[in-house]
């Protein structure tokens, strides 16, 4: 039997298979997933700042995109699995209200997505799925079983990929 | 700077709490005038939450809700989100025009960008009355979307001081129909605006 584990915000949960993760209503937050084919080693972390460097509470680190890769990839190496193998699926990072004169914190969104992006890259992990950007929520689920991240919106619909 | 938001028993929060409790009393006289009914106000709650709890004050991060958005300009800067869930969000456009039937067409979203603007527009001027700081709020941003992605916004601004979202739950009751309105204030400081907000109070971080 698989089980549905829950991820919730500034979180971090790593499963093998057959669990599968999930989190709940993404907005400009960004749901980071990681998994290695190989062992079906699964790991989603949901994140809601780029980055740790420049906070003074930053004791969570789940919270910010740097730490939270970070702790995923110990996390889920002491499963089995292996950094060279993992390939990660990213969604979130939406701008829930737009106003026509923008500030950098509105953006916060778009800078949570970029700073993911780039420490994947630094990482050497592809990415394989990048649903990020819009000016609306979403829920994932991410398979333990194939890799496959279920996208669901309120009101744009359902996806896989 | 030393925002610190964790103990219940900090100046700051108590000092957050009290200007969030005059805000909200001015927005629901607001809300009373504008309609022109009687309007009880239950006393506001105002508590510190994990990042977690907020969305299940309003039936979980899936719920779909009408979060109404404004940014604070002037003296200080920052924003301000006025949260509804569905049924509070129709009662409260029914209050103000009562309708045959409740859908989020244009006509709600505009009554509900309308009414929140006064609300939060009331709300933050006893906020400038309080602190002799000259603010005003920007035009309404209006979404309709799942509760966990609406607050993330205010989670997030939170989330660079603290573990925890202050809230302040707002229920207004329009006496002759007993429609009840229950809706969440959030304001929420930018960083480097919560020492003068605080130090116009006389309070010194």
């Amino acid at each position: 039997m698989s089980t549905m584990i829950k991820v919730g915000m500034a979180d971090l949960k790593v499963v093998s298979y057959p669990d599968a993760l999930t989190t709940l209503g993404l907005g400009s937050c960004v749901g980071i997933c990681l998994y290695d084919a190989t062992t079906r080693v699964t790991g989603m972390a949901h994140i809601m700042l780029p980055s740790s460097k420049a906070i003074r509470k930053n004791e969570n680190v789940a919270k910010f995109a740097d730490t939270a890769i970070d702790e995923l990839i110990v996390q889920m190496e002491k499963l089995g699995a292996k950094k060279s193998r993992f390939t990660a699926k990213i969604a979130g990072g939406a701008q829930m209200f737009s106003f026509s004169s923008q500030n950098e914190s509105m953006k916060i969104g778009e800078r949570n997505a970029e700073a993911v992006r780039d420490i994947l890259k630094q990482y050497g992990i592809p990415i394989k799925a990048d649903d990020t950007g819009g000016n609306f929520g979403r829920t994932i689920e991410f398979f333990s079983e194939n890799g496959k991240l279920l996208i669901k919106t309120a009101g744009k619909g359902i996806k896989e990929v | 700077m030393g925002i610190q938001f964790d103990s219940m028993n900090n100046i700051v929060l108590d000092v957050l709490r009290e200007i969030g409790n005059i805000g909200a009393g001015n927005a629901a006289t607001s809300l009373a005038k504008m309609i022109d009914k009687k309007v009880d106000m239950k006393v506001p709650v105002v508590k510190l939450l994990d990042f977690d709890q907020v969305p299940d004050l309003l039936g979980g991060p899936e719920q779909v809700v009408c979060g109404i958005f404004f940014k604070i300009e002037g003296d200080m800067t920052g924003s301000i989100m006025f949260v509804l869930d569905q049924t509070s969000a129709f009662n409260l456009v029914d209050l103000l025009m009562p309708r045959e039937n409740a859908e989020f067409d244009e006509f709600t979203v505009s009554a509900l960008k309308e009414i929140g603007n006064i609300l939060a527009g009331s709300y933050i001027a006893s906020l400038s009355g309080l602190t002799n700081l000259k603010i005003k709020i920007s035009i309404p941003a209006l979404a309709i979307d799942m509760a966990g992605a609406i607050l993330s916004v205010p989670a997030i601004h939170f989330g660079q001081v603290s573990d925890n979202v202050l809230i302040i739950q707002n229920e207004f009751i329009e006496v002759l129909e007993a429609k009840s309105v229950d809706g969440y204030f959030f304001l929420i400081p930018d960083l480097d605006s919560y020492e003068i907000l605080l130090g116009s109070l006389g309070v010194t971080l």
